[in-house]
């Protein structure tokens, strides 16, 4: 056990609508949670790819986006206080000697239990990285994927890569602060809010940024240090456009990311998982939603809801050993309605 | 039926066709090492395909969300596509599209 250490019964890594669903059915069994999840909000894909979508097969509920889900999840939560550590990422697991869990996640959090639960779906949402040769020896120097401090870029010549809210709002927010600012895009076109279109045209009117329809092609400079970036416009050509730093929005994919390293079996990094337990093949940790596989499984948020029903029985066991399991209903069960402040 | 599919290795595949599944879906059902993140929601650019040239001008036009989607694209070509926009008819039999870098696994 670690001083600094957050003790619990469960830790979840995801806060998607599996993880947060798995907080309920925890719960109703007396244990409690804590979640890590890498982005900056909660409910996972559902949050940060469709919010506005809408989703047609959540038993019960005929329509509601995913934005929507996630909000009803945490309303449905709430009664058992998960504990969430977000825009971390799990990074490091170890077993400590009493059989208990240790995870550290990238910002020094700690966290020990005894039963660990990968909700982790496609794996952690990283930037995209532009395809260009020797990029990653500029990251952390001259290129960078997320604004943390904006005096970074004060009195820098900056080039912003991408047409949507990330890419203009910053072009916009580092304008007064910068040298220079450049926005690059390879068309004349902007999915972004119109009042941020609408700003950025007018900072690029009045001469005080530039504009590029053109595609990046290369990187000019000797690493970590940039001089400039190789620009390919339809009417320009390919020129190079000076400047000193690079920052490229073109949202976020997945990787399974430090998972990889838990020592679970993977399957073309999806972790196998029988279907009585959804335990992966190390006692004690534990995969359900999109992240695991096992015959005939499907993709489905109705599938992984189901997957922490069974998950959180096999749980209990763990985390409390030797205490009888008594099944209940919520409709019938005063236990359970007590635990939902619903009584 | 058939589309014919080159994968990250420069490997042209036939793959059957099925008129009304998605070129993405096509893809994915025959094993090809497609990305496709958000399954054929249009809300990533996983499922980023080059066409042929002179199949691109027989597709129909992209709508104006497939348009912003391209935008998250690492690369757009000429004749981009997303390949969960395209839905296959009788029409587009022999259709030939390159994966992306952006939809490669």
């Amino acid at each position: 056990m670690s001083d600094n250490a957050h003790q619990t019964d469960v830790i979840i890594v995801g806060a998607g609508p599996v993880g947060l669903f798995a907080v309920f059915e925890l719960g109703l069994l007396g244990l409690k949670t804590h979640l890590v999840d890498i982005l900056d909000r909660i409910g996972g894909q559902c949050a940060e790819l469709y919010p506005e979508k809408p989703i047609y097969d959540i038993p019960g509920i005929p329509v509601c986006t995913g934005q929507e889900l996630t909000d009803k999840l945490m309303e449905q939560i709430a009664p058992f206080d998960p504990q969430f550590h977000l825009s971390e990422m799990a990074e490091e697991l170890t077993r400590l000697d009493n059989g208990h869990w240790r995870l550290k996640t990238d910002a020094g959090t700690v966290l020990e239990a005894p039963v660990l639960v990968i909700a982790a779906g496609g794996g952690s949402f990283v930037p995209k990285k532009p395809h260009l040769e020797g990029l990653d020896d500029y990251e952390g120097e001259s290129v960078f994927y997320a604004v943390r401090q904006m005096e970074r870029f004060r009195d820098k010549s900056v080039l912003v890569a991408g047409g949507g809210d990330s890419a203009l709002d910053w072009f916009i927010a580092l304008q007064p602060i910068a040298r220079k600012i450049a926005l690059v895009h390879h068309r004349d076109g902007f999915r972004a809010a119109p009042h941020s279109v609408e700003a950025m045209r007018a900072i690029v009117a009045e001469g005080k940024g530039e504009l590029h329809i053109a595609q990046m092609k290369g990187l000019e400079g000797t690493a970590p240090h940039l001089t400039g970036v190789r620009l390919e416009g339809k009417e320009t050509g390919a020129f190079v456009h000076e400047c000193d730093m690079l920052l490229p929005f073109y949202g976020l994919t997945m990787k399974l990311g430090p998972v990889a390293e838990f020592g679970i079996n993977l399957e073309q990094n999806l972790i196998p998982v029988d279907t009585a337990k959804f335990e992966s093949n190390v006692p004690g940790i534990f995969a359900i939603g999109d992240i695991n596989t096992y015959p005939g499984k499907l993709k489905l948020i109705l599938s992984g809801f189901h997957e922490a029903a069974l998950m959180s029985q096999a749980a209990f066991k763990i985390a409390r050993p030797g205490e009888r399991l008594r099944f209940q209903y919520t409709t019938s069960s005063s236990e359970l309605q007590k635990k939902l402040g619903v009584r | 039926m058939k589309i014919l599919v080159t994968d990250g290795h420069g490997v042209e595949h036939e793959i059957e066709a099925t008129d009304g599944w998605t070129v993405m879906e096509m893809i994915r059902d025959a094993g090809l090492p497609i990305k496709a993140e958000c399954g054929g929601s249009c809300v990533c650019a996983t499922c980023h395909v080059i066409v042929e040239a002179d199949w691109f001008a027989k597709l129909p036009e992209k709508t104006e969300e497939e348009v912003d989607m391209l935008d998250l694209a690492l690369e757009v070509f000429d004749t981009s596509r997303l390949s969960c926009q395209i839905e296959f008819d009788p029409s587009l039999d022999g259709l030939k599209v390159t994966l992306a870098p952006d939809a490669i696994m």
